[in-house]
């Protein structure tokens, strides 16, 4: 006979009992404790994403038929945000009273198109992707036509609706 | 003194715990086991360069590249700190993808070292995280754009493509609220993650027993491994300090020289300030990414949604499944030649991408602007306004002609031999490939003037 006594059951169940509510016990509190920082990391994507027109310029200041670069401010940047704050793209006047403003992102990988006002095309400087003065693809691996956002003239000034950065029309 | 010193064992148990570990026999080794250690050593140097940055380093979109011009312009020595940072990081890089190879070619992923290897993975992974975030820091145009290219590929993902998008954004677009959790990222979580995974890595390397040099004709099995091993070390085991440590303080001597060098003779660039206004940029990322970069330039656009996807998760895939398609048998690479094809056929990948991306020959050249003299000087009439029209028009941005242009598409220096009149007109008239059409852009003189100059090229 060992002079050990084998634990009697009443024993192992208190011990299973008191280790599993112990276990069970920090767990809820690493799931209460993370839903506020999981929320908070999370939290640009629960807002919704606001849009807002944006003034760019009196209809006057641009020429039928040329593409210029303008730059408009992001909604609601953040105080620290810098020159981030502001989005350019590229507003073609096509006539007297309509504006075609482009996403200076190339739909390939995104990076930012220069207009060559003499070649009258769209280039990447990422990976060569070509794009017509009209935004259709010209050349290279870009999947679609330049991402546009919408334009209106109110009271004689152009106003473009700001959007989410994106790399294609879904 | 002798008192405290005693003092000081019996409390922290130098003698009984600490002297044995240091002291533990492994097999003789050589030159190539000193990698991982030396990966150790300048993850170490990371931290301390990168601590000593961030006492002065603002990280947000407003100060952030004024911050490093401080540290690299006015700060005592910070160029130095930045450089050995900057350095640093390459060396990290490189070693720790040098010990992934080498832990590869000797077979030490085999058993019973399976989760040496997968804790080993997810440091390579974290290392690459760490030089992503990094770069990102810099806050030039280059981190900028990293940052949206990095979004675009994350926006291909199907499903939560633009979930994926707005938390790298973390909002709708690179803005304030960006950096600062790349700069947390970069300083708190990933090096948490990896002080972890680093102990874990090390508990394992000494549970297990570094691996021995291989065998050719002696494979691992399961049942006689450990015998075997403990066998080796009781005969020809060596006390790892000193006998096989020296040689790690020796090379990671050596590392560490060259990356102090190279911090003072090479200090990193900063680039220009990240601007999105200011789009006449040639976004590239850090070497490390730029290999990757080019692939994103040369794989067919058929196969790209697929590709940007399935590329990095097979890869990982492939690291992970290693030790469990493969946990006996072999070791030496004499007798596993795929293990060694499979190494040098991804490091001659990886640098002949390098090379590709540095040349970047699929880019049209923005800042070509002139044919060369010699080739205008002798024309005239609508020849000499075709060369005009030619450097004008964005035809120099992609074709080169005599040594001035773009190389994205063909060099025309003797184009005149190859296409006559007619055929050089239609291409310009239709494109093709990927040649914009001029149709539309270019008036019937202009063409018949363009296709003049081009004919007289032989």
């Amino acid at each position: 006979v060992s002079e050990q006594q084998a634990p009697d059951n009443d024993v192992v169940s208190r011990r299973r009992f008191l280790s599993r509510i112990s276990l069970g016990l920090s767990a809820l509190a690493a799931a209460v404790v993370s839903v506020p920082i999981l929320a908070y990391l999370l939290s640009p994507l629960l807002r919704p994403a606001p849009q807002e027109w944006r003034d760019v310029g009196a209809v006057d200041s641009f020429r039928v038929g040329q593409t210029v670069e303008i730059a408009f401010d992001e909604p609601s940047p953040l105080p620290w945000a810098g020159q981030t704050a502001q989005t350019a793209a590229w507003l073609r006047r096509n006539s007297d009273t309509q504006f075609t403003a482009f996403a200076v992102n190339c739909t390939h990988l995104g990076c930012p198109v220069n207009w060559r006002a003499d070649a009258e095309l769209f280039m990447c400087p990422c990976h060569g992707g070509v794009y017509y003065a009209d935004g259709t693809v010209a050349g290279g691996p870009p999947p679609q036509r330049l991402v546009t956002y919408d334009t209106q003239i109110v009271n004689g000034r152009v106003q473009l609706l700001t959007k989410p950065v994106s790399f294609g029309e879904a | 003194m002798k008192a405290v010193i005693g003092w000081l064992d019996d409390r922290l148990g130098l003698t009984t715990v600490f002297k044995p570990l240091i002291e533990h026999p492994v097999p003789q080794t050589g030159w190539d086991y000193t990698i991982g250690s030396a990966t150790l050593i300048a993850f170490a140097v990371q931290v301390v360069t990168g601590v000593a940055l961030a006492f002065t380093y603002v990280p947000t979109p407003d100060h952030a590249y004024e911050s490093l011009q401080f540290i690299t312009d006015t700060a005592v020595l910070g160029s130095v700190v930045r450089g050995v940072h900057y350095w640093g990081a390459t060396a990290m890089v490189l070693l720790v993808s040098a010990h992934a190879a080498q832990v590869f070619l000797i077979g030490a992923f085999k058993f019973p070292r399976e989760v040496n290897w997968l804790s080993g993975t997810l440091l390579l992974l974290f290392t690459f995280g760490m030089a992503f975030t990094g770069q990102l820091l810099r806050w030039n145009q280059d981190a900028y754009w990293a940052v949206v290219v990095g979004a675009a590929q994350a926006a291909r993902a199907p499903l939560i493509g633009d979930w994926l998008t707005g938390i790298l954004f973390a909002g709708q677009s690179v803005g304030g609220a960006t950096l600062t959790r790349f700069y947390a990222t970069h300083v708190f979580m990933i090096p948490a993650i990896i002080f972890g995974l680093l102990g874990l890595h090390l508990y394992l390397v000494v549970r297990h027993g570094v691996s021995e040099p291989p065998v050719a004709g002696v494979p691992v099995d399961r049942v006689t491994y450990r015998q075997r091993y403990e066998r080796l070390l009781h005969h020809h085991g060596v006390p790892f300090w000193p006998d096989a440590g020296w040689k790690d303080v020796v090379f990671a001597l050596a590392v560490g020289t060259i990356v102090l060098l190279l911090a003072i003779r090479f200090p990193p660039d900063l680039g220009e300030k990240a601007d999105p206004t200011m789009l006449l940029t040639y976004p590239r990322p850090d070497w490390y990414f730029l290999w990757y970069f080019a692939l994103l330039a040369l794989i067919p656009p058929q196969i790209e949604d697929a590709f940007i996807i399935l590329f990095p998760l097979l890869l990982g895939l492939l690291f992970v499944i290693l030790p469990f398609v493969a946990p006996t048998g072999e070791r030496s690479p004499r007798r596993r030649p795929w293990a060694i094809g499979v190494v040098v056929i991804f490091a001659v990948s990886v640098a002949a991408l390098l090379g590709a991306g540095y040349r970047s020959p699929w880019s049209p050249d923005l800042k070509a602007s002139h044919l060369p003299a010699s080739v205008t000087s002798g024309l005239s009439g609508s020849a000499l306004q075709g060369s005009q029209l030619f450097e004008t028009r964005g035809c120099l941005n992609c074709h080169t002609i005599a040594g001035q242009g773009g190389q994205r598409g063909p060099d025309l220096t003797q184009v005149g031999a190859r296409l006559g009149p007619n055929e050089l007109t239609w291409r310009i008239l239709n494109g093709g490939r990927n040649m914009p059409a001029y149709g539309t852009t270019l008036s019937p003189a202009e063409l018949s003037a363009l296709a003049d100059f081009l004919g007289g090229l032989r």
